[in-house]
């Protein structure tokens, strides 16, 4: 992994540290932070340890992301982002799964994308998908779901 | 022996039918690569919410026994291990089912898997009420003590990088403080409104471990890497017990070796598949067979990662302390029930503890029998496109969290912590120590706070955290497994140096 990725990883980790101890040894009343700062005095002294030897590029562990993973990745996450943060809310759970559950399988399965046939197959596995979601959760556990449009 | 009193409770129609379902469900879950034992436990609790906390433990428990040994069959029959507890199981299993002995050796695998289940169960069983009175002696700064244990513990042992595993254990730490002062009442952290009642440990639990795989599945591509079924001939099921019978050595040093790692929290399945391959092999006659598709290999590494099981649940049950993230998991399953483990689940809770002990027990002998049947079908599940899996696991993770509270902050909260570790573990960070953390923090201050009045109303702080045989002890079993990690780490990295500079 290069170290402008652990540079950029530790940094933001080092960055939440000193936030969190700064928070820690500012707010009031200070009875309420004692254990947020016994915990935030070792996370920054780590966290630093962890960004100091990223920058003398003496870190060695974890894989990184290569560019082909993150462009791969990329697509499912931005929908994963839009059916978490938007779509169950805005258009109801099971509408969001279904259009989400269908995006992604549109554009992960493997299969041809030309052939109607794959097209079909990935509607019926969703519809299948939806129903049986439907079954366990609004009518086997009664979860009330935001419903939205649709439903 | 008061575990025989509870074994009716098991056998209550609703207990037996998720015991069933939890046993073949976690089989087939167990097969399928990318879904680990954790994750499949972890998204199981919202479906536990309704049901009585022994009911709900039992189909945890299930999942949690058979998703290690339906790991087995994906490493058999596709080379793909299920869970790293099957990785062993790949060096000789694989092999067999190429030379078209594949029935056998799933047949070996899920016998040994029994035999080492029930006898880390049975240790379970007896060691645990020993423990538990035991713990009875425990004060607010053992407690303290204990809390910071476990997060260090599995900080150092299940972390690539010791100081990354610590600094996971502190993260996990500071966001159990997220959310209103028990004490004082005064706002700590809240920097969203989602935050208000601090961070619900299912919704966290979920996205820990579920999204990072969903990220990781689509990290993959649309490539097609779905591997080749290997098709199972018959075999004789009495010719493999005839088989297992024979191989007693084996069969002894897997269920030993995963019994004893099992009891040392932080030290996983693989750890015991691999470690018992090892001593069987040095100890057989047959040492050049190893690799080659040897049955002792198969019975030892099944063995060895089914007996840690029950020994990976006795800190748990003693000392609240979870020795595994799937342990951390089945703590949060008995913490929305209302039920803490330690001396109080024995003491007030008797029906709830045995009645899941037992579970696992019998859960052991159903795995074994289903087993058998079900891993032809596992193994077609294996090879469902991980594009279908990404997208029924983030599905899953999302109603999971929500149907913790009804509330969409604890979805968005789930999300930003499943996102966050998948980017931090590319960075070598373990979301084992961060999730222990996050379920001991809140132990770990209210003994702290606890103790600092009595503390200060008494001998000091220093004096009172510091000082008392109990409390050194435990101090020095933190400060060894961190200074055992640092040696591992240093001694592992002048070896790849040494290897470095040779190539």
């Amino acid at each position: 992994m290069n170290r402008s990725q652990h540079i950029i990883g530790s940094g933001v980790v080092f960055a939440v540290g000193l936030w969190v101890t700064w928070v820690s040894y500012t707010q009031q009343p200070a009875e309420a932070f004692l254990f947020p700062r016994l915990i935030a005095s070792v996370f920054v002294v780590l966290a630093g340890w962890t960004f100091g030897k990223a920058v003398m590029g003496l870190s060695k562990v974890g894989n990184g992301m290569t560019r082909t993973m993150f462009i791969n990745m990329m697509p499912g996450l931005i929908v994963t982002l839009i059916y978490v943060f938007w779509a169950a809310k805005s258009l109801g759970f099971y509408t969001a799964t279904a259009i989400t559950f269908f995006a992604l399988l549109s554009i992960y399965d493997p299969a041809s994308h030309s052939e109607a046939k794959t097209w079909v197959k990935r509607g019926v596995i969703t519809a299948i998908f939806v129903t049986v979601m439907y079954g366990l959760f609004a009518m086997l556990l009664n979860v009330y779901t935001p419903r939205e449009i649709l439903f | 022996m008061e575990f025989i009193y509870y074994f009716g409770e098991v056998f209550t129609p609703l207990s037996f039918l998720l015991l069933l379902g939890g046993t073949i469900g976690g089989l087939i879950l167990g097969a399928t690569p990318g879904l680990s034992p954790t994750m499949a436990v972890a998204l199981l609790i919202p479906f536990t919410f309704q049901l009585e906390a022994a009911q709900g433990l039992i189909l945890l428990g299930a999942a949690y026994t058979s998703t290690v040994a339906g790991g087995a069959v994906s490493a058999i029959l596709l080379k793909i291990p299920g869970a790293p507890a099957n990785i062993a199981t790949t060096l000789d299993g694989h092999t067999m089912a190429k030379q078209g002995q594949g029935a056998r050796a799933l047949q070996l695998s899920f016998l040994a898997s029994a035999v080492g289940g029930v006898f880390g169960v049975l240790l379970l069983i007896f060691l645990t009420p020993v423990l538990a009175k035991w713990a009875l002696a425990f004060g607010p700064s053992h407690l303290f003590w204990l809390a910071i244990l476990g997060v260090t513990v599995i900080g150092t042992l299940d972390s690539p990088s010791v100081v990354k595993g610590l600094l996971s254990g502190c993260i996990g730490l500071w966001l159990a403080t997220i959310g209103f002062d028990d004490i004082m009442g005064a706002q700590r952290f809240i920097f969203h409104p989602a935050l208000g009642g601090g961070i619900n440990i299912i919704a966290a639990l979920i996205g820990l471990f579920a999204i990072p795989q969903v990220l990781t599945m689509f990290a993959k591509g649309r490539h097609n890497k779905g591997a080749e079924v290997i098709e199972v001939q018959r075999h004789s099921i009495l010719a493999a017990i005839r088989e297992l019978t024979s191989r007693t050595r084996a069969l002894g040093i897997g269920t030993l070796t995963g019994s004893i790692i099992g009891l040392i929290p932080g030290v996983g399945g693989q750890i015991a598949g691999l470690v018992a391959y090892d001593q069987t092999k040095k100890f057989s006659a047959e040492k050049d067979k190893f690799g080659t598709g040897h049955s002792e290999g198969v019975i030892a590494a099944e063995s060895a990662n089914n007996a840690m099981v029950g020994p990976s649940l006795v800190p748990l049950l003693t000392l609240s302390i979870p020795g595994s993230p799937t342990a951390a998991v089945l703590l949060g399953g008995l913490l929305i029930h209302g039920i803490f483990p330690g001396s109080d689940l024995f003491d007030n809770h008797p029906d709830v503890a045995w009645t899941f002990i037992n579970s696992m027990l019998i859960g052991q002998v159903l795995m074994c029998i289903f087993g058998l049947y079900v891993a032809g079908l596992a193994a077609r599940v294996a090879q469902v496109p991980q594009s279908v899996m990404a997208a029924i696991v983030l599905a899953l993770s999302v109603f999971g969290a929500y149907s913790v509270q009804g509330s969409m902050g604890d979805v968005y909260v789930m999300a930003c912590l499943g996102i966050s570790m998948f980017f931090l573990e590319r960075f070598g960070f373990s979301a084992a120590p961060l999730v222990l953390g996050l379920i001991l923090g809140p132990i770990a201050e209210a003994n702290f706070i606890q103790g600092g009045m009595i503390a200060d109303a008494t001998v000091g702080k220093a004096s009172y955290f510091l000082t008392g045989g109990l409390n050194l002890l435990l101090i020095a079993v933190v400060l060894a497994s961190v200074a055992y990690s640092v040696w591992m780490e240093l001694l592992h990295r002048r070896y790849t140096t040494k290897e470095e500079a040779q190539a």
